[in-house]
């Protein structure tokens, strides 16, 4: 029987550990590798201009490596409900391969086309490449639910085998097996458009910081390793005002795009710790970024509301304010604060900045400084970040603004400290912001404090030629940290009805072992503190809370927690935190319908 | 909301939507000719059966079922079920959050307005509904509030509103409910004469008062307040109004001991030039009301700390909003013997070892710490830990500004901190992303 394969590429862009297009060839006749985009949907996406940038590069780069083993990438108009039925019929299709994509969407998306191929009779074969661990074999060892804590997914991987070896590269023997039929007219038909194709009428010229593609993404591998190896230190590296900028070493948008597989990232960096180290097996720290974006990925698959906070049982319900106004400077660096517009402006123009980068405009923008919800945040991001995985991206935001995964909020990043530590010069703010190059080191992270004669010296003036703060930092943290407060002093109403046992992290990192015991403890610790619903603080991590309860004790009837004929009444409607994350720690998953 | 319902249907299984619906149709068409629940089953639930199902219910939950048979309904208006209400007022243009209903607003001031003891209002940054909300409040006319609760979710929006107009509000609630004994007004225009007519008012119920950042009440205006309500337990404010005064007023003989003081440090502009507090008015405070704590947020420029911990302060908790010099925690190390709490939100770029340690040598009272961007070397970290041992309940920091030196490495530090708490341990981490 002949045996036509369509390989789909979506993430995975690449030709090394691709087991999914492995199997397309494996024993075919004819195989053609596919991408789909819909170039008049392009625009209208939350899209920016350098992601779109790097997928091309990345399509262009598959395609050079396709053509050196005769083979071409057929880049496909429209989307792929429509397009697959009239590949199907056309190229006599009985084979579709793709990667498998544990995001909620994709999910959707590939079921139907799953059911599509068996209406044409065509045979589907997914594979797993896109993360080292299957996000449902950890939610499946952790009892149905994501673990929610990174601790706890920590503990889970650690005792899954390792991820496995990543499979070999497409060979030119392998492809001759299997040819694809490439037409005269290829080019007109499926070659990768342009920026100007998919209507970005004046896209930026010169090369882009970050180049897209497999090739890139490969060489960038050996940089990377060489250097640890050079460095021989295996340590996260303490930021330095160098690490702001981008690097020729930096991988996380290859990772996202798949144009470099997490495993063989994952293995080379293994093997190279045991040689330096004398076989001695790394610690899990050797792999934080890479665990981070699996942790993500674990706590996303099951969760279609992940990337929102109605509906989103992980996700406490903050009352944000919706301030159109603010939430525009921010996102166009125009917040009076050089290290956030910095910030911005290298994102914007660049598509990468370093994590604390990230760190200081997300608090900055949410429980920080403007109070506005991480949804917007996280959709700039969307925008405008090149490795922004929808997972990651969703959860780094609810992390970073306190909405979920239960960390400390006492603490905000300083919009003018954090960044005068990590470069004390400035330097970074000076690259980006060069309207402020001028200005001494001892005002360049607050100019607005700098003398008038200062600023008339270094030629901008704080109002005129950038504009001046938008808020006042020590206010707007005083009232944050208050509001933040509110909030968790309201969960803390579940917690007296034992169903918020996952909020204090400490409960919940401190238990070592997988078992039933983190439930029961949780459950007694809020037997003891079903008092007072504030009371239940003082076994939490959140230090001001603390601060408060003996107030709130004292008193006879205090604001917050009136006494009320059965203290166990949940406190305020507007508030709902989701009975399925609050009843299990880290029992069940929440199934969302 | 829905969620509320669905925590609800999933705590009483009785009680799911379902069910309720199947009893609804069994009164309206009569039951059926084999029930398992027949329908005077439910009617005749006795009254507080119902009213105890009804304490776990939404307030919109309660309507709906109000409206199954009388019974219900009268239990709906059972005054026990009216003496707490959270009225919520937000935009839609501002806000994610519902709001109360109008309809239901007007319910509540018409029927239940007597029943009202627990009240408290939540407004979103805009000025209209921190507007409505002084409207309903001075509709409170016929009520015995006690504990009162004026929260903004977002930004400070009492403070846009006319200074007359919500004064002549809360004066309405000062003025009727005369027993009031909680008051929590943060961020709002109260001035000295209203105040005045609180203490007029409610000078022998009050136990609680909280107005951090009320620019317009003087010390003048809250050492009124502490003169004369002598059953004061709590009191918030800002640093400028706390006077050697104010201290020995809430000191007097008369006047019960004092529980909490929480006390906002904020500057305005920088630069700012603040007062000191004289050791013997701490030492009255302390002599009168020896259990107090004193809580103080501070929200500083470094160069503004100068009047600050100079001599001993009877501080129990110390919240550094900003960062805070090496000479500051020197020093708090050295004066604040009472202290149980301290987070420490930033400092400079010198590790902090030798001032926690000798926190920990001094501060026998602190049993939490929190450290933001501090740095701190592992051993003198370590050494920090060692001298607190299990006393430290909370013990708090990012795991980034720990630095590696020659005796611990990252890698240790998580288990030998452990050992010396007596339980489980990690540094804070923030996802690399």
């Amino acid at each position: 029987m002949v045996v036509n394969s369509v390989h789909w590429f979506r993430k995975g862009l690449r030709l090394h550990d691709n087991p999914a297009l492995q199997e397309a060839l494996n024993g075919a006749d004819t195989v053609r590798c596919v991408y789909i985009l819909d170039p008049w949907f392009a625009g209208a996406t939350n899209v920016g201009v350098n992601r779109w940038r790097f997928l091309l590069e990345s399509l262009e780069d598959l395609d050079t490596s396709l053509k050196k083993l005769n083979s071409r990438l057929f880049v496909v108009r429209g989307q792929p409900a429509d397009v697959f039925p009239r590949l199907f019929k056309e190229w006599n299709v009985t084979r579709l391969t793709f990667e498998y994509d544990s995001e909620p969407y994709s999910k959707d998306r590939d079921g139907a086309i799953v059911k599509i191929a068996q209406e044409f009779g065509v045979e589907t074969i997914v594979r797993h490449s896109h993360t080292l661990y299957s996000p449902e074999r950890v939610v499946e060892m952790n009892g149905g639910g994501p673990p929610l804590t990174f601790k706890r997914f920590q503990a889970l991987v650690s005792r899954l085998e390792l991820p496995k070896k990543p499979v070999a590269t497409i060979t030119p023997e392998q492809m001759a097996g299997s040819r694809s039929h490439i037409a005269d007219n290829h080019d007109e038909r499926y070659s990768v458009p342009s920026l100007e194709e998919l209507g970005f009428r004046n896209p930026p010229q010169g090369t882009s910081v970050w180049k897209g593609g497999e090739t890139e993404a490969l060489e960038r591998l050996n940089k990377h390793l060489d250097r640890k190896a050079w460095v021989a230190n295996f340590e996260r590296p303490r930021i330095k005002a160098h690490s702001l900028f981008a690097s020729s070493t930096g991988l996380s948008p290859y990772l996202c795009f798949g144009c470099l597989s997490c495993r063989v990232f994952y293995h080379h960096l293994r093997e190279l710790y045991m040689k330096l180290r004398r076989r001695s097996s790394p610690p899990l720290s050797l792999f934080g970024q890479l665990l981070w974006r699996e942790f993500f990925y674990t706590a996303a698959t099951n969760n279609p509301n992940f990337d929102r906070m109605e509906g989103n049982p992980i996700c406490v319900q903050i009352p944000w304010d919706n301030n159109r106004q603010a939430l525009t400077k921010w996102a166009e660096g125009r917040t009076g604060f050089p290290w956030i517009d910095a910030i911005m402006t290298q994102l914007r123009q660049e598509g990468w900045i370093h994590h604390l980068a990230r760190h200081a405009v997300a608090c900055f923008l949410t429980r920080g400084d403007l109070w506005i919800s991480w949804e917007s945040g996280m959709r700039v991001f969307e925008e405008l970040l090149l490795d922004s995985d929808w997972s990651v991206n969703a959860g780094s935001w609810m992390w970073l603004s306190c909405s979920a995964f239960f960390q400390q909020f006492f603490h905000c990043y300083c919009p003018v400290g954090f960044g005068r530590r990590i470069d004390p010069s400035g330097d970074y703010i000076r690259t980006y912001l060069p309207q402020l190059k001028d200005y001494p080191n001892r005002y360049i992270y607050e100019p607005w404090n700098a003398p008038e004669a200062v600023q008339k010296a270094a030629r901008c003036v704080v109002g005129v030629d950038y504009p001046k703060p938008m808020i006042n930092h020590a206010e707007s943290s005083r009232l944050n940290i208050e509001r933040m407060k509110q909030v968790y002093q309201q969960l803390s109403h579940y917690r007296g009805l034992s169903l918020l046992a996952s909020v204090p992290t400490i409960q919940e990192e401190a238990e070592p072992l997988l078992s039933d015991d983190s439930q029961a403890s949780s459950s007694a610790s809020a037997d003891t503190h079903e008092l007072c619903g504030v009371c239940a603080l003082s076994s939490g991590p959140l230090l001001p809370w603390d601060m408060e309860r003996s107030c709130d004790c004292v008193a006879p009837a205090p604001v917050t927690s009136p006494p009320q004929l059965h203290p166990q009444t949940p406190a305020a409607e507007s508030l709902c935190l989701c009975p399925e994350q609050a009843g299990t720690g880290q029992g069940p998953a929440p199934q969302p319908e | 909301m829905k969620r509320a319902r669905a925590n609800i249907a999933s705590k009483c299984a009785s009680f799911s939507p379902s069910q309720t619906r199947a009893k609804k149709k069994k009164i309206t068409e009569g039951p059926p000719a084999s029930s398992h629940y027949p329908a005077q089953d439910w009617g005749n639930l006795p009254h507080h059966v119902v009213l105890h199902i009804f304490q776990y219910l939404s307030l919109v939950d309660r309507a709906r079922a109000s409206s199954v048979c009388r019974r219900w309904n009268d239990v709906f208006h059972i005054p026990e079920l009216w003496r707490r209400f959270e009225f919520e007022l937000n935009q839609p243009a501002t806000s994610y959050l519902r709001s109360t209903h109008p309809d239901l607003i007007q319910q509540i001031i018409k029927r239940h307005a007597q029943h009202l003891q627990y009240v408290s209002f939540k407004v979103d940054s805009c000025t209209e509904s921190a507007e409505a909300a002084c409207d309903i409040l001075s509709q409170l006319v016929n009520c015995t509030i006690k504990t009162l609760g004026l929260i903004s979710t977002a930004r400070p929006s009492f403070m846009d509103v006319s200074q007359s107009h919500f004064v002549s509000a809360l004066t309405v609630v000062f003025v009727n409910s005369k027993s009031l004994s909680s008051i929590k007004i943060d961020d709002t225009p109260v001035d000295d004469p209203s105040l005045k007519v609180l203490v007029a008012n409610n000078s022998d119920t009050l136990k609680l008062l909280k107005m951090s950042s009320c620019p317009h009440v003087s010390p003048a205006g809250i050492l009124c307040v502490a003169d004369q309500c002598h059953g004061l337990r709590e009191l918030a404010l800002n640093y400028h109004l706390l006077s050697d005064d104010l201290l020995l007023a809430l000191s007097s003989e008369k006047h019960v001991h004092l529980e909490h003081l929480r006390i906002d440090v904020v500057s305005e502009n920088p630069g700012q030039q603040f007062h000191t507090i004289r050791t013997s008015s701490w030492r009255a405070l302390i002599r009168h009301s020896p259990r107090v704590s004193v809580v103080m947020y501070f929200f500083l420029y470094e160069e503004e700390f100068e009047p600050f911990f100079c001599d001993e302060t009877p501080v129990t908790h110390l919240y550094f909003g900003r960062a805070v010099s090496k000479e500051m925690l020197g020093r708090v190390g050295l004066n604040c013997p009472r202290l149980v709490e301290l987070v420490v939100c930033a400092n400079g770029l010198e590790p902090l070892d030798e001032e926690l340690i000798r926190i920990a040598e001094r501060c026998k009272g602190l049993t939490a710490i929190g450290l933001g961007e501090c740095e701190v070397t592992c051993s003198g970290f370590m050494e920090f830990v060692r001298m607190c041992g299990g006393r430290l309940s909370q013990l708090s920091i990012m795991e980034e500004v720990l630095i590696p030196d020659n005796t611990y490495s990252m890698e240790q530090i998580p288990s030998e901190v452990s050992k010396h708490l007596g339980r489980i341990w990690f540094p804070d981490m923030m996802p690399t992303w």
